[in-house]
């Protein structure tokens, strides 16, 4: 069995009277990608935080790196890389001197070599005498992460690294922490994109500061037992409407030409469809996918 | 195996002054409002005005009076107008058109040579006592002798048999040139002013901006954060200490009679005490909105009780006990002693352990609070 990367056990946390975690066991093997999913204020990024030592949890504990979280965040915040949700360097400073700096504080021998490693690698080399503020958000993005695996950490910890950053600017973000984690990294991240969750190797479900379903892509969806019908054809618009408050139908939704509908109960949302009594729209069950499955889990949790 | 390292403070200090040059409009203004304050301060305030316009009622134009009026004149804190009519008088006095008037009574010359000793009034726009302080100290010390020359010979007034006699010696500053007095205290209030208001705010912006988030993810140390912060602008302070020296000895000619490294060394006390304050403070603000009141916070006991504002002989008892705990206090006593008493280490001592003491116990609270982790 590999060694774990994480491996924190009954998590408490809260600020003032607000419980924002509450009792979180979470273990992720070495080397693997993690995706953290949640709705907005779920805990993912208090756990984050917890992980790298900038929140000390109330109760529970464990180890990070096989370094105790409580006693040995100095010794852990060596070896991980955090990249907060927010822009944090210096847009005051061009691109190369924000990584001076980082490269400095970690106290990397051969500097100068290191920086050019990771301005090559992720492909910051010609902008990087421009002042950080002046990059776009997927640059900005770039530059962060440049910044975090400059003294090649054992964890990546990344906050909804790729929000707000376009599509083709995702998905080489992704090719790189994909890469990086081939050389033997263990990234755990953060984000709200379906597409991104299924390029994870695992994925942990989080909500109400509770670890609600983990496992991979596939096992989750699964685990779910959840029903799905699709339809195609005229009057899906009409439909979607009518279906939203029917009894058994959790979500409806029109996806370009098709519509969704999911479930728990096969039988509830077939006399849904029959009800609404129109032949215009082919209807077949197909399988759940892993929105179908997060949006039915925000429901859940919200009831 | 992580403690204090001399590699990242370095990072700390190359990042911080490339941040300060690239802010280049806050170092001009460090640079530029000292000139300025100099200049205000050295030449605006004046404590010791003189020249002031004083109105001359009379009715009879006799020698006396005109010795009288001449020797005010001679003062120099007179500039004798003559009035028509005493509701003229009152309308200038009213106004501020003159400070003082001067009514001798119609039958003074009569009174005067009958030896009644008349009484000479003396109308002051007590507005600003400060401003006429010296004036009318003038004028007491000279009434007694001023008409001996016009007075025939027994009645002249005797030197030893003067009632009184204030005599007037200001040492050091014998002129009583205000400058003097100013433009060294200068010294310690541009230096409170810059170097506490910018390290308050230096801390606060990096939590402002989100990146306290990032320096606090990685190995860096709270010492090492402090100092870095705090180096850069020790040596801005002494960029502007050289400036206002140098404005004091060419435009104010403020003398230099004490060591320069004495007052350099003991302003490098003074600045760390500032510093640590300012540290202390941007460790407790949320925003730079918060650190700016706080900075506020310090300055306002700086400037009014230190002595700088009014003298500090002059305060109540629990007013000086605030103000000696006030860095600037002492900083004022030493700037002020070494530069114009020509105080050595022996002299100064007094004022530059209170200091020394201020600067370790703050900077120790200021490390204390400054919080490791986001909570």
């Amino acid at each position: 069995m590999t060694a774990l990367a994480i491996d924190v056990h009954d998590l408490r946390k809260s600020f003032g009277q607000r419980l924002v975690i509450d009792g979180l066991t979470l273990q992720v093997p070495e080397g693997e990608i993690c995706g953290f999913l949640g709705g907005n204020g779920s805990g993912k990024t208090t756990t984050i935080r917890m992980l790298c030592g900038l929140l000390r949890p109330d109760g529970g504990g464990g180890t990070c790196l096989g370094m105790d979280l409580l006693n040995d965040a100095p010794r852990i915040r060596l070896q991980i890389g955090y990249m907060t949700q927010r822009f944090s360097f210096y847009g005051d400073l061009t691109v190369a001197e924000n990584l001076e700096f980082m490269a400095r504080l970690y106290q990397i021998r051969d500097r100068r070599r290191a920086i050019a490693e990771v301005l090559e690698r992720i492909g910051l080399a010609d902008r990087a005498d421009q002042l950080a503020q002046e990059l776009s958000g997927g640059w900005k993005q770039r530059m962060a992460l440049a910044a975090c695996v400059l003294h090649r950490p054992r964890l990546l910890l990344l906050d909804e690294p790729t929000a707000g950053v376009d599509a083709k600017a995702r998905r080489e973000f992704w090719d790189m922490i994909h890469e990086m984690a081939a050389d033997g990294m263990t990234v755990l991240v953060s984000t709200h994109y379906m597409d991104e969750a299924e390029r994870c190797q695992r994925v942990v479900y989080l909500s109400g500061g509770r670890l609600v379903v983990q496992g991979t892509s596939d096992d989750v969806v699964r685990a779910a037992h959840l029903v799905t019908f699709e339809a195609a054809g005229d009057g899906i618009e009409q439909a979607v409407r009518r279906l939203r408050h029917l009894p058994g139908v959790e979500t409806a939704a029109v996806f370009g030409r098709t519509l969704r509908i999911a479930g728990m109960d096969r039988a509830a949302l077939r006399a849904a469809i029959d009800s609404l009594g129109e032949d215009t729209l082919h209807w077949q069950e197909v399988e759940p996918r892993l929105d179908d499955v997060f949006i039915h889990m925000l429901r859940d949790t919200e009831a | 195996m992580n403690r204090f390292s001399l590699a990242r403070l370095f990072a700390m200090l190359i990042k911080e002054s490339l941040q300060m040059r690239r802010d280049r409009a806050t170092v001009g203004l460090t640079v530029m409002l000292p000139m300025v304050q100099l200049f205000l301060f050295g030449y605006a305030i004046n404590a010791n005005p003189r020249h002031l316009p004083t109105g001359l009622l009379t009715a009879e134009h006799s020698t006396y009076e005109r010795s009288l009026a001449a020797a005010l004149q001679n003062t120099g804190y007179f500039d004798i107008r003559p009035m028509a009519t005493e509701d003229e008088a009152e309308q200038a006095l009213a106004r501020g058109d003159v400070m003082f008037v001067l009514n001798i009574p119609p039958d003074f010359s009569r009174r005067v040579d009958r030896g009644e000793v008349p009484q000479v009034l003396m109308g002051a726009d007590a507005t600003d006592p400060t401003a006429i302080a010296n004036a009318t100290a003038a004028v007491v010390a000279l009434n007694a002798t001023v008409l001996n020359r016009d007075l025939p010979a027994d009645m002249r007034v005797q030197p030893q048999q003067a009632p009184f006699q204030i005599v007037l010696h200001g040492r050091y500053n014998p002129e009583q040139i205000t400058a003097l007095n100013i433009v060294p205290g200068l010294i310690g209030l541009i230096l409170t002013v810059s170097t506490l208001v910018m390290t308050t705010l230096a801390i606060t912006r990096e939590r402002e901006s989100g990146t306290m988030e990032n320096l606090l993810a990685t190995p860096v140390r709270p010492v090492e954060v402090m100092l870095g912060k705090i180096i850069p602008y020790v040596g801005l302070a002494y960029v502007q200490i050289a400036l206002i020296l140098l404005v004091s000895v060419t435009v104010f000619a403020v003398p230099v009679r004490g060591s320069v490294p004495l007052l350099l060394l003991a302003l490098g006390v003074f600045i760390a005490c500032n510093l640590a304050m300012g540290f202390a403070f941007s460790t407790m603000a949320a925003t730079q909105m918060q650190a700016q009141q706080l900075s506020q916070f310090g300055l306002l006991p700086s400037i009014m009780l230190s002595g700088f504002m009014f003298p500090f002989m002059g305060m109540p008892a629990w007013a000086r006990f605030i103000g000696e705990a006030v860095p600037l206090t002492h900083a004022l006593r030493i700037c002020r002693g070494v530069l114009l008493k020509g105080n050595g280490l022996a002299q100064i001592w007094p004022d530059l352990w209170p200091m020394a003491v201020f600067a370790l116990v703050v900077g120790a609270i200021a490390v204390s609070m400054y919080r490791e982790t986001l909570d």
